[in-house]
């Protein structure tokens, strides 16, 4: 792994004649390119370790024993080294290479997806020969073949590189293809009966120095030469993958990873990376919609009626009575503009980004940050607390994984079930769900005394012991919210007990797309933007706001609950989904039902929208919308605007501006950049988001750091002393959410509702592994297959958060600390 | 029997005069049994080395100049030296995945004296002070895992392997285990990582020696079979003794598989570095001389990887260096004989097609040239062939190994030798192991070559009835 410079004095080589100053360990491919020499290459990848093997990157080096042919991917700088690049030997080499290379090749770069950006094709040009001497017959497979749902392998343009191979062993842990037979009939391929089925997978096709790997969202759909293209950023989770959104003719066709160093190394989950087929797909809002009261139908509207009938609704609602929930999926810029209508136009604070489904934000920005780059420093250790970085946050799961796998990080994981990390992790603890606290308490007292007194929360003495040996010295904690069946407040008094050891700093993964940035816009009950809280930020606004809330108003299930008992007269949904994300169904269909108005702002009818918006307005969604994104670290990067919103929809921000208009306000910003100015009038935080910045650092993004909150006090909850089975609900990469539901090429990987018990709780339920069951709670019921899974707690039963017709939150009552159920064959 | 000197049985050792060091048993019928090992000298050579501190037993072994029989040729004693001292748990891997083309020693030595070889790595693993040792047999040798497991089986129940080996706190594991039919597992890296259970691929070097880092990224040993059967003679006997046979700079005595058209093929054990090629293959205590008194064209002095020696070449010594400096190498001594009525295209397409079907496909210009050359080679044999061909397989050979390439003199065309090794594109000499039938044959057959080009069978004609 080549990773940035190491330390020392620099080494000096010679590159053709011309002395180079490398960096100490340095690969001399590397060494080559970073001052100008580019030297062509088909398998080295700077983010995987080096092979070797397409012998491309043969350059003459002579370390005093005489010139030799070396592949430069594979040598290390040395002092006094001197290279030739282009001697007769080299170049008859590489000559040579792309020859064997070409001879088996098909040339059907006319019909080939990777034509036109093709390494092999580029190669070919500048250092191949003119033409070919094979005149056999070239090698012949099946073309092409489905090696997953969504990745086509051509084998007759394979390389046989190794990138993908490498890529899905060694980055994603997944090696589920390989290199298959021997001499001129190898080929890459999965094993019989067992599909390329990763998460990643869309990598593959992107480093693929050929077009023997497609991904079905991309075949056939443009030439490269006609794309055009814009870095921006990821939006499906917080991690802020940096992409490059291509588009041709006003229609997104690609996305690709962008390396940045600082976060994603050119890595994407295939969510990030596909999750853009939903933007154009037919289920998308194009217009304003309302409900048409005759037939209790969604009907469209002009913007004009739609905002009419909004507005009517606001402006005859008390500001206590109108609630906004949402707001993770909009822009820095949207999410400013909406918490300055909510909170300074309409004056309601009964506003929540989250849906009870995070952490506390008044402790998410009080805890001291670390950035990616500290978490996964070499030999550090990672505490995690929460749920399954696989599942929730794939990128950032990957530069983890790198961590422990070849940076020597230690990993503790406290997490309600395994997770993807698991197998890589020094200590696995899984508290019985709800007792998260009362083992950090016995963690961090096993730590002061060097011995654990006793087992707790279900995790055995031995294993608390090891664990708190670990966290000896410095550590980072990857904070996340854990299981959904149970409340926040257990895993956030454990975090707040290590915000009291002195170093230890924290990367909040809370995943929902851009919700860093809804809290430090203000987005949440008792904020004001920039880190604040609501009353320390009053003055700041005065003069910027028109007004500023008094007090703090709801959360997310205050403000259900109150709806569904008729207090709440206008319900935004701005982009939420209470029925599905929410923790309670019940109490999320009686707020949706009984609420006066609901007014969504969204991309799609979902569920929530389609059960009882009176008004749906249509918005722009990622790829049509200029902006700025925060992720878990708090880097804004831009999200760029690459094609038009589909329809009459229209932008957050100049939603709000029209109705806060409408309302006979002056939201005061006619464009982003406006807003932007604004916000570092505003807040402190965003006085470091300049222009000159963000133009700056296109790449890595612009770091907003520090926070004006300190530590709130939270209190554990008392362990329940119930010894029923208890319900584990976490998050998964796959589910039943709106947005995949109108992704073609994801639609159906959400795996179908599962039941998880530890072998030895098998006893405690009637019912055989693989049959159907049913988990009730006093709640509701849910049917799902029963698997027997060592990774959950002996007493749990664990389900995923929103399977397919059987999501999770039926059986949950919201505020509970745990969540009983009781488990019978069907 | 057949006429004529052919042999009805399968080509096996041939008990020729001579000193005996690893062949000795091999003329008892029950020379696999541990009692016949023990009643013939058996496991003296490793109680001799128990009496020895570790340190002294290595020391034996690197006065006994006992040099590697796999094919490189390097002193089995300064090898192990190459262990980083400290850095435990050591491995001794015993490379038994014989199958360079023409290759059959190795295999002789696991059926016939298990026993010598498990003494063998005992006494290796002693002087190392390693306690686990991993035997890798080649998958198609059936009779010989067999043998091995059988003299394990007995080994271990007479306390000669497993925990305190003969009441010493000397303890040593032996894991057989055997191959799944590559032959580049026979390249001790692919080995190290067949043995990992992984696809057996060679590794990239650096680094250059398992000894740094090997079987489980731990220090590790790989040592020949033959290397092995050795060690019992030379405990029991002394190093003074064993360089008192052989040469000065190879002692000993090494097996040679003389295969082809011999009178007499077989493994023979001779004389290290004194005996020449001339009576190897002639020699009336050897092979005899060419079948049916027919004229020699050619000979491949080490395996099929070996570039081709001639008459003129006969009266080299086998002795690494030598042949080396003669342009080919002895390898892992296999001889193979090719008499006048040898088709030279022929006999380098049967040897460069085994070459690409053994290619492991990891680099390109192994995995795809050597594919290439047997497509034009099968196209030259099929009478397909064209002038600008000859010229395409040398420049094809070319960038696999870039040239000049080993090859011996050849005086009456007044070419100088090429000295081994060759040069490499490729990772590992699998690649440039195939471009050595095609440089020797179209270096001294070129006419052949050009014959079968040009010749065109006439057409049948059919009479008009």
């Amino acid at each position: 792994m080549t990773g940035p410079a190491g330390e020392g004095p620099a080494v000096e080589i010679t590159v053709d004649g011309a002395a180079v100053a490398a960096r100490p360990g340095e690969l001399l491919i590397e060494a080559c390119e970073r001052n100008g020499v580019y030297i062509p290459r088909f398998c080295y990848h700077p983010r995987m370790a080096s092979v070797g093997m397409c012998r491309m990157c043969l350059v003459t080096v002579d370390t005093g024993r005489g010139p030799s042919l070396q592949p430069s991917c594979m040598v290390t700088v040395a002092e006094a080294m001197a290279v030739e690049t282009e001697s007769a030997a080299a170049v008859k080499a590489q000559n040579g290479v792309l020859e064997f290379l070409l001879i088996n090749h098909p040339l059907d770069c006319p019909v080939c997806d990777k034509g036109g950006e093709c390494p092999l094709q580029d190669q070919t040009m500048a250092y191949g020969p003119g033409e070919s001497r094979f005149v056999e017959e070239k090698r012949h497979f099946e073309k092409p073949i489905a090696i997953s749902a969504t990745v086509h392998l051509d084998r007759e343009r394979c390389i046989l590189c190794d990138r993908c191979t490498r890529f899905a062993d060694q980055v994603a842990g997944d090696p589920l293809i390989s290199f298959m037979g021997r001499g001129g009939a190898t080929e890459v391929n999965t094993f019989a009966d067992e599909p390329f089925a990763s998460y990643f997978s869309g990598n593959t096709v992107q480093i693929c120095p050929v077009g023997a790997l497609t991904a079905e969202p991309y075949r056939f759909k443009a030439r490269p030469w006609d794309l055009t293209e814009a870095v921006s950023t990821a939006w499906v989770d917080s991690v802020g993958a940096r992409v490059s959104v291509q588009s041709s003719r006003n229609r997104v066709l690609r996305v690709q990873g962008v390396d940045a160093d600082a976060v994603n190394w050119g890595w994407l989950t295939d969510k990030e990376r596909f999750g853009f087929e939903a933007l154009d797909s037919d289920g998308r809002v194009t217009g304003p919609l309302v409900r048409d009261a005759a037939t209790g139908a969604l009907v469209p509207a002009s913007w004009a009626d739609a905002a009419t009938r909004a507005v009517e609704a606001l402006s005859r609602a008390p500001a206590e009575r109108v609630a906004v929930l949402g707001g993770a999926r909009l822009t820095n810029e949207s999410q400013y503009a909406w918490a300055k209508l909510a909170k300074g136009v309409i004056g309601t604070d009964n506003v929540d980004a989250q849906l009870d489904d995070g952490l506390p934000p008044e402790l998410v920005l009080s805890l001291p940050r670390a950035t990616i780059d500290e978490v996964c420093r070499p030999g550090g250790v990672i505490v995690l607390l929460g749920g399954d970085p696989k599942e929730e946050l794939g990128s950032l799961y990957l530069r983890l994984r790198h961590a422990v796998v070849s940076d020597g990080a230690t990993l503790i994981e406290i997490t309600p079930r395994a997770t993807g990390l698991s197998g890589l992790a020094a200590h696995s603890l899984h508290p019985r769900p709800g007792e998260t606290a009362e083992l950090m308490r016995a963690l961090l007292a096993a730590a002061a005394t060097g011995a654990a007194d006793g087992g707790a929360a279900g995790c055995d003495r031995a294993a608390i012991a090891a664990a708190a040996a670990a966290l000896d010295g410095e550590f980072t904690v990857v904070l996340g919210r854990g299981s959904l069946a149970e409340t926040a407040d257990s895993a956030a008094a454990a975090a707040a007990m290590l915000a009291g050891r002195g170093s230890v700093r924290f990367l909040p993964v809370l995943r929902r797309g851009n919700v860093n940035g809804a809290f430090d816009a203000g987005l949440a009950p008792g904020l004001a933007p920039g880190r604040t809280l609501l009353a320390a930020g009053t003055d700041r606004l005065a003069g910027i706001w028109p007004r500023v809330p008094a007090r703090p108003g709801r959360d997310a299930r205050a403000v259900l609950k109150a709806a569904s008992v008729g207090e709440i007269d206008v319900l935004v949904l701005l982009g939420a989904d209470p029925l599905n994300d929410f923790s309670d169904r019940a109490v999320a269909a009686n707020a949706l039902d009984g609420a006066g108005s609901v007014i969504a702002v969204d991309l799609f009818v979902n569920d929530s929208a389609a059960r009882a918006a009176d008004v749906v307005l249509a918005a722009a969604g990622p790829t049509e919308t200029e902006g700025t994104f925060t992720n878990i670290e708090g880097r804004v990067s831009p999200m760029a605007q690459k094609v038009t919103p589909p329809g009459t929809a229209r932008a957050d921000w100049m939603i709000a501006a029209d109705l806060a208009r409408r309302l006979g306000a002056d939201l005061g910003f006619a464009s982003p950049a406006e807003i932007r100015s604004e916000m570092a009038e505003a807040s402190e935080l965003h006085r470091a988001l300049t222009p000159e910045a963000l133009a700056a650092s296109p790449v890595e993004g612009v770091m907003l750091a520090g926070t004006q909150i300190p530590v709130p006090a939270v209190e554990a909850p008392v362990a329940p002393g119930s010894r029923g089975l208890r319900l584990v609900a976490t998050r998964t990469m796959y589910d039943d959410g709106v947005m995949l539901r109108h992704c073609p090429s994801s639609r159906g990987l959400a795996r179908g509702p599962e039941a998880r018990v530890n072998p030895a709780a098998l006893y405690r339920i009637d019912a055989r592994p693989s049959t159907t069951v049913r988990v009730s709670s006093a709640r509701g019921h849910l049917d799902a297959t029963l698997v027997v899974d060592e990774g959950v707690p002996v007493g749990a039963v664990a389900v995923g958060w929103l399977a397919p017709g059987a999501p999770a939150n039926a059986l949950i009552e919201a505020g509970s600390p745990v969540t009983e159920v009781t488990v019978e064959a069907r | 029997m057949a006429a004529d000197g052919y042999v009805d049985h399968a080509p096996g050792y041939v008990a020729n005069e001579g000193p005996k060091i690893v062949t000795g048993r091999f003329g008892y019928e029950d020379s696999h049994r541990l009692a016949r090992f023990e009643a013939t000298g058996g496991y003296e050579g490793l109680l001799r080395a128990l009496a020895l501190a570790p340190g002294a037993v290595h020391q034996q072994v690197r006065d006994a100049i006992l040099l590697g029989r796999g094919g490189a040729g390097f002193p089995a004693g300064v090898k192990w030296g190459f262990l980083p001292p400290g850095r435990y748990p050591y491995y001794l891997v015993v490379n038994g995945d014989e199958s360079e083309p023409g290759t059959y020693k190795d295999r002789l030595l696991m059926e016939r004296d298990p026993h010598q070889l498990i003494e063998g790595c005992l006494i290796a693993c002693y002087a190392l002070g390693l306690s686990q040792c991993f035997l890798y047999v080649r998958g198609e040798m059936a009779l010989a895992q067999e043998r091995i497991a059988a003299a394990l089986n007995e080994a271990y129940e007479a306390g000669y392997a497993g925990r305190r080996i003969c009441g010493t706190d000397f303890s040593v594991d032996v894991v057989l285990t055997w191959g799944a039919g590559a032959y580049i597992v026979g390249e001790e890296t692919a080995l190290i990582e067949s043995l990992e259970g992984n696809r057996g691929m060679p590794r990239l070097k650096p680094p250059y020696f398992p000894a740094a880092v090997g079987l489980y990224g731990q220090p590790t040993i790989v040592n020949n079979v033959e290397t092995l059967s050795n060690l019992g003679w030379i405990m029991a006997n002394g190093a003074d003794a064993y360089r008192r046979h052989g040469s000065e700079s190879s002692p000993g005595t090494r097996m040679f598989a003389v295969s082809g058209h011999v009178r007499r093929p077989g493994v023979y054990e001779v004389e290290h570095g004194v005996t020449t090629f001339r009576e190897l293959l002639y020699g009336d205590n050897f092979a005899r001389g060419i079948l049916h008194d027919r004229e020699l064209k050619a000979f491949i002095p080490g395996g099929g990887s070996a570039p081709w020696f001639f008459p003129e070449h006969l009266d080299l010594p086998l002795e690494a260096k030598p042949v080396g400096a003669a342009g080919s190498m002895l390898g892992s001594g296999a001889v193979v004989v090719m008499d006048e009525t040898t088709d030279a295209v022929d006999a380098a397409l049967r040897l460069v097609r085994f070459f690409a079907r053994e290619s492991c496909g990891k680099c390109t210009p192994c995995r795809e040239g050597t594919t290439w050359l047997e497509r034009i080679l099968q196209r030259i044999a099929d009478g397909r062939g064209r002038p600008s061909d000859i010229d395409l397989l040398l420049d094809v050979s070319d960038n696999i190994s870039p040239g000049p390439y080993p090859a011996a003199s050849d005086e009456a065309r007044g070419l100088a030798a090429v000295a081994f090794p060759p040069r490499q594109t490729t990772i590992c000499p699998l690649g440039p192991s195939a471009v050595a039938p095609v440089v020797s044959t179209i270096r001294r057959f070129r006419s052949e070559y050009e014959a079968r080009i040009t010749r065109r069978d006439a057409i049948p004609v059919k009479a008009a009835s």
